[in-house]
Parts: structure tokens; C-alpha cells; sequence
């Protein structure tokens, strides 16, 4: 941790001057200690709901991990282990769980970790701060059990006129109403900080990311707003079904946007582990914040792709909507994607590690997960992520991969690949830092990024290639047994689906070793209040 | 770092590597921009996006009529059907079947109506592997032209039920 502590000389040397950036008195009237490795602040109610909302991000990442094992295997040919009607029902669990309540409880974390220890504040409100925590726990809860107890066969994407039990629709508004109270939170916190002059001079990039990640979302929730309340009125009986054309559109204001919030924070996250792990230092901080303008202003029509094959939306609307805005979305991703990578490969090249084109890399801390994690994170999400996203989003290759197993492909490397990883690396500072317990089993811990980021890869090339020859996405049984009419693959595909098997179990095996050696670093770990974490 | 107060005059134009990389991806992103619409007006591969509001009934009716016009026979209780080129042709979709068996002639030019009477459903021809959206309350048309005899399948490949996987039509391609 030596290059934090070079961090933390430069905060040092400019509290001094009243003008001059950096902290200043904070405002948590003694709810605060210092951290033993940082040097930073730590506001005490913010530092428990980091703990709070952690520990039920990890909770939901276990319920979804389980689903996804067994909707592996079920989609392996060979073991095909699930019936039809539970492999729906646990395909609708693995969604829910993983890309709403994993992440998103994930991100609260990362929101009140970024406004309050990175600009010297308490949390705006602890009140609030229990209302929405209660409000997103009570809707996980709804939704879980309207989905395990077979009331919400819908998939994620709950299409209208497909109908779930009210409690259903409940539960995403409570969750989503939650999630936007913290939000709020957050953004209450960044106004406190400046009121009570906390810091001086612009906000560090992390918590200019996490903001633009906080803007996406309020943009995001209302929009789950608008699709929700309706849907939710007609299950109770009260009103017509919502057009279904209208659904979808709208639907997908919320679907789509609410990955480019997992974006902005994995790209916050990217840039915050870079940091911790080699000291890396932004080359330029206005283009680094100029890309994270271009997300807010530019990713909301992106989610026009999602309706590239739809009726209701004419070829004019869909190309104007997927293309030009679509690319300057695209842009702010190219940015980060030389940004990044640069920023740690300075900070390489300054401590020495100076050898031909890529001896910084080779030089780079492989062994510590939280760097593994990040790193791979930026190579699956820039590469196959960004690459199949693009294409996928063309008019031109759409129509032959819409809903085809390309998609969950395309996404297992956005949102797993990247997000994920990327979140448990952070995991690796999380534990130490805010729950001042120490991993065990070191290690397994430095081999798991490799495991999880192995077994994942394969399994979204493998489904990329399979879609490529038209299997589907949410498919029971590709060989159509007791169908109307003959159906099926060519056999390469069948070989790909065990590809997507064996993928998914060893990502899954990465998984477990992740949530075993949290779950006991959290519980049974070696406290390390008092003391520096141990360097990974 | 990027979690400490970046130095006062930070907002300053880019050093002349990221000037290269921002330049090259702006450019790449214009090209990305205006290849999609190039293609769709010079490839002539995707929908026009032509479609109608009609109701399930509605277009039921109008299924029924087209087949009762020019069935030919049946295959597995569902009428075949082989329309004059040229003209409207219907498809329905429904918890979980495809009506009717199309039987179309090679290099003709039809125009395929597809319409669905419950839920969201999804056209995927295969092995062509052609992907369209079949949502409730709209006549979705294609216009359609079969370049290859033979046998092709239409699979749903949009979640409808717990009977989705069995949800596999056909249309018939003659010379």
C-alpha cells in the first residue's frame, strides 16, 4: 500500500492553504475514525450501510449464482438437469437477482463510500439512509418470493401482456423506489460536503464517476417508473393491459440505462482499484470526466437497439436512435478504454517496471486479486463486451442475432465479465478496509479473478458462436421434442451448448470461491482494526 | 490518483497520445455512423419496419379468410396454404403454434403479415436465422423474398409460456 500512502502525502501537503484542493474540516462531529491504511476518513453511519448494503449484494449473488449453476446445466445437453418449468422459474430468479439486486445493492455501497470518505463528509441523512435499505430489502424479498413461489414465470424483462402476481410489480417499484432514495442520498451528501466546505477544488474523478452513475439512475428509476406503476395497476385488475409495443419501449429506458449505470460505477471502480492497486494516477482528468459526460448525455437512446426487429417503430426511428447518439456513448467507452490502462501502465513504468512495450504488464501485481479482478475486468468488458455490444447494435447483424443466445453472449461480458469482476475486486478492498477483517486462504483468493474470468469467457463465446447459429436465448429444449414441426441445429451447435456448461461451472466455481472466502473474512476473519490491511 | 483533488488547472486540452486515440475513435465512430444507414438502404436486407395497430381478433379474421382462400392441404392438423406471388400472406402466432404452413415459390415477392393472438412472440427462421419481434396488437409486415428451395423452420425464440421450447412452424420453399 505504499503508493496510497504517495497518494495520501500529496492530500497532506495541501491542507495547509485555504484554497488550495483538498480536505479541509470535515463535518461528522466525532462519528468518524481514520483509516489505519489510507490515512482517509471514515464516516461511521456511511461505513455501516457500505456493510449493510455489501453483505445483501453478496446475499443475492448466492441465490443468483445458484440459479445460474443449475440453469447451466440444464442448457448442457447432456445433463439437461432442470424441468422445463423450473428451468423458466429459476432463469426469471438468476435475472432478478443477479443484474438488479447484486449490482445495485453493490452500487449503493460504492455511492455512499464515494461521497463521504473521498470528500471528508458524514452521510447526509442515517434515516433516510434505513428507509431505503428497508424499502430494497423488502423488495428483493417480494421478488423473490413472487418468482420461487411460481406466482412470476416471466423472465426479467416481464413483457406485458405476459402476466406475474402483483406482488411482483410491488416488489421491483419498493426495490426501485429504495434504490432512488439512496440515490438521493448520495446526491444530498454531495451537497452537505460542499455546504460544510469539507474539501476544496474539484471532486476527485472517482466521485465524478459515481455521480454520473447517480444521474443515469435517477434517470433510469423514473423511467421504471413509468413502465412499472401501470403494469402493476393491471395485475391488480384495476386497469387494461399496457400497449405491448409501449412496454417494451419504455421497459427498455429502464433495461438498458440501468446497465449504463453499471457501467459509470464499474469504470469509477476501475478507476478507483487502479489506484489502490499501483498507485495509477489519471493523464488527463478532463478527458477522463468529458467521456463520463458523454455516458449521461448519450446512453439513454442507445436503448432504442433493443427494438432493432420491433413493429411499431419505423426504419427511420431505429437507425436514427442506434446510431449517431449510440457512438458518442460508444466514444466515451473508447476513452476509458486507452484511459485506464495508460494510467496504470505510467504508473508502472515510473516505479521502474520500464522494460520494451509490455514489460509494465508482465510487472503488474497478478497476484493481488484486487488488481487481477480489475484488469481482466477492463479486457473482457473493452474486447468481447465492447466489440459484440457495437455489433450487436447494428440494424444489419441484429436481425440475425435478436434473442438469439448472442445476446446473453454479448452481456455475460458486460455485466459478469466486467461488472461483476470488476465489483469483486473491489471486494478485496471492501472487507479489509470497511470491515476491517482479513481474507483467509490468500492464495485461493489471488487464484479466483483467473477462475471466475476463465469460466465466463468461455461460456459467453460459446453462447455467442451457438446464437450465431440461431439457438435462443431463454430455450428449454433445442431439440423441440413434442413440437408441431421438426426443429433443431446443426450439431455444432449442441457441442457449443456444452461449452456454455462447462464454462458456466467453472465460472460458478469461481464464483463459490468468492463468496466462501468473503462470507468467512466477514465472520470469522482477522480483525485488523488498529493496523495497516495486509498487502494483497 | 483518482481519489484525491486533481490540482487546480486541471481542465487542460489532451497530450498528443490521447489526441491520436480520441481523433481515430471519432473517426471510427463517424464511419460506424454512417455505415448502418448506408447498408440499409444499399443492402435492401432489413424491414422497412412497415406496421399496423390491429386487434388479436382481428387479425385472426383475417388469417382465417386468407387460408380458407388458398389452403392445399394439411400436415399435423395445420392447413397448408400456397398464395398467388405477390400478395398478403398471414402468419399467426399463439401459445405455442404458428398457423399456417406456408408454401411459397422460389424469387416470388411476398408480403408477410405476422400477428400474434396472446403474448410477445419471435419469428426466427431457421436456418436462415432471420430474427423478428411478434408483438400483440400490431400486423408486423416483411416483405419476403425466398432465394433458396427447401424446407425452413420457424422457431419462437421470445419467452411465452412454459410451452415456448415446443413452438417450432414451417414454411415450404418451391422452385
Amino acid at each position: 500500500m505504499a503508493t496510497t500512502a504517495n497518494g495520501l502525502a500529496v492530500l497532506e501537503g495541501q491542507v495547509s492553504d485555504e484554497e488550495k484542493p483538498g480536505f479541509k474540516t470535515g463535518n461528522h462531529a466525532g462519528q468518524v475514525r481514520t483509516c489505519d491504511t489510507t490515512g482517509l476518513p471514515v464516516c461511521l453511519t456511511a461505513q455501516r450501510f457500505i456493510r449493510l448494503n455489501a453483505v445483501a449484494a453478496v446475499v443475492f449473488l448466492l441465490v443468483g449464482g445458484v440459479a445460474a449453476l443449475l440453469l447451466a446445466l440444464t442448457r448442457w445437453p447432456t445433463v439437461h438437469l432442470l424441468p422445463a418449468d423450473w428451468y423458466y422459474r429459476v432463469l426469471t430468479a438468476h435475472g432478478l437477482n443477479m443484474l438488479i439486486l447484486w449490482i445495485i445493492f453493490m452500487e449503493i455501497a460504492i455511492l455512499y463510500f464515494a461521497g463521504t470518505t473521498l470528500l471528508n463528509s458524514r452521510l447526509a441523512s442515517k434515516g433516510t439512509a434505513w428507509v431505503a435499505f428497508g424499502l430494497m430489502v423488502a423488495g428483493a424479498l417480494a421478488i423473490n418470493g413472487a418468482v420461487w413461489s411460481g406466482k412470476a414465470d416471466v423472465m426479467m424483462t416481464s413483457y406485458v401482456p405476459l402476466q406475474a402476481h402483483w406482488s411482483f410489480y410491488l416488489g421491483i417499484i419498493l426495490f426501485a423506489v429504495g434504490a432512488l432514495i439512496a440515490v438521493i442520498n448520495f446526491l444530498a451528501t454531495l451537497y452537505i460536503a460542499k455546504r460544510d466546505k469539507t474539501y476544496a477544488g474539484s471532486v476527485p474523478l472517482v466521485v465524478f464517476g459515481a455521480t454520473a452513475a447517480a444521474i443515469i439512475a435517477v434517470v433510469t428509476l423514473l423511467h421504471g417508473a413509468v413502465v412499472m406503476i401501470p403494469t402493476f395497476l393491471w395485475s391488480l385488475g384495476l386497469t387494461e393491459a399496457p400497449d405491448a409495443a409501449w412496454y417494451r419501449l419504455v421497459w427498455w429506458g429502464l433495461g438498458h440505462q440501468s446497465q449504463q449505470i453499471n457501467v459509470c460505477a464499474m469504470v469509477s471502480v476501475w478507476y478507483l482499484l487502479g489506484t489502490l492497486t499501483v498507485g495509477a494516477k489519471p493523464l488527463n482528468q478532463a478527458v477522463c470526466r468529458g467521456a463520463f459526460v458523454l455516458y449521461i448525455l448519450f446512453i439513454n437512446l442507445a436503448s432504442a437497439h433493443h427494438l432493432l426487429v420491433d413493429p411499431g417503430v419505423g426504419a427511420g426511428w431505429k437507425i436514427w436512435n442506434t446510431s449517431y447518439a449510440m457512438y458518442l456513448a460508444v466514444l466515451a467507452s473508447m476513452i476509458h478504454g486507452f484511459t485506464v490502462p495508460a494510467s496504470v501502465e505510467v504508473a508502472m513504468r515510473k516505479k521502474g517496471h520500464d522494460k520494451g512495450l509490455f514489460g509494465w504488464l508482465f510487472a503488474a501485481p497478478w497476484k493481488n486479486p484486487g488488481f487481477s479482478a480489475f484488469f481482466l475486468s477492463l479486457v473482457i468488458f473493452g474486447f468481447l463486451g465492447g466489440i459484440t455490444g457495437v455489433t450487436l447494435g447494428t440494424q444489419q447483424i441484429n436481425i440475425i442475432a435478436h434473442n438469439t443466445l448472442r445476446i446473453p453472449g454479448h452481456f455475460h461480458t458486460t455485466v459478469v465479465g466486467g461488472t461483476s469482476l470488476a465489483f469483486m475486486g473491489l471486494a478485496y478492498y471492501v472487507v479489509p478496509l470497511i470491515f476491517q477483517k482479513e481474507y483467509p486462504a490468500k492464495a485461493l483468493a489471488r487464484l479466483q479473478p483467473f477462475v471466475f474470468a476463465g469460466g465466463i469467457t468461455l461460456m459467453a463465446i460459446a453462447m455467442s458462436f451457438a446464437g450465431s447459429y440461431g439457438v435462443p436465448r431463454r430455450h428449454w429444449d433445442i431439440n423441440f421434442t413434442g413440437a408441431q414441426f421438426a426443429a433443431g441445429f446443426d450439431s455444432t451447435a449442441h457441442l457449443m451448448m456444452g461449452l456454455v456448461g462447462i464454462g458456466g461451472t467453472i465460472a460458478f466455481t469461481g464464483l463459490l470461491i468468492f463468496l466462501l472466502l468473503t462470507v468467512a473474512a466477514v465472520f470469522f476473519g482477522r480483525s485488523n482494526a488498529g493496523k495497516k490491511m495486509e498487502a494483497w | 490518483m483518482s481519489i484525491s483533488f486533481p490540482e487546480q488547472g486541471w481542465f487542460k486540452a489532451p497530450s498528443a497520445g490521447e489526441r491520436l486515440w480520441i481523433g481515430l475513435a471519432i473517426a471510427w465512430c463517424i464511419v460506424l455512423t454512417l455505415a448502418m444507414p448506408y447498408w440499409h438502404f444499399k443492402g435492401k436486407q432489413n424491414s422497412t419496419g412497415e406496421a399496423y395497430r390491429v386487434t388479436p381478433a382481428e387479425f385472426y379474421q383475417r388469417a382465417q379468410k386468407f387460408i380458407e382462400a388458398y389452403k392445399v392441404g394439411e400436415d399435423r392438423y395445420t392447413a397448408i396454404v400456397q398464395p398467388p406471388p405477390g400478395t398478403d400472406v398471414y402468419l399467426t402466432a399463439r401459445m405455442w403454434r404458428w398457423d399456417p404452413v406456408l408454401k411459397l415459390k422460389k424469387d416470388q415477392t411476398y408480403r408477410l403479415h405476422v400477428g400474434s393472438m396472446d403474448l410477445n412472440h419471435g419469428f426466427s427462421l431457421q436456418p436462415v436465422n432471420m430474427n423478428f419481434q411478434v408483438v400483440p396488437g400490431y400486423d408486423h409486415v416483411l416483405t419476403l423474398t425466398p432465394t433458396r428451395a427447401g424446407e425452413y423452420s420457424i422457431v419462437c425464440n421470445e419467452f411465452c409460456g412454459v410451452g415456448h421450447h415446443t413452438m417450432a412452424g414451417k414454411i415450404i420453399v418451391e422452385e
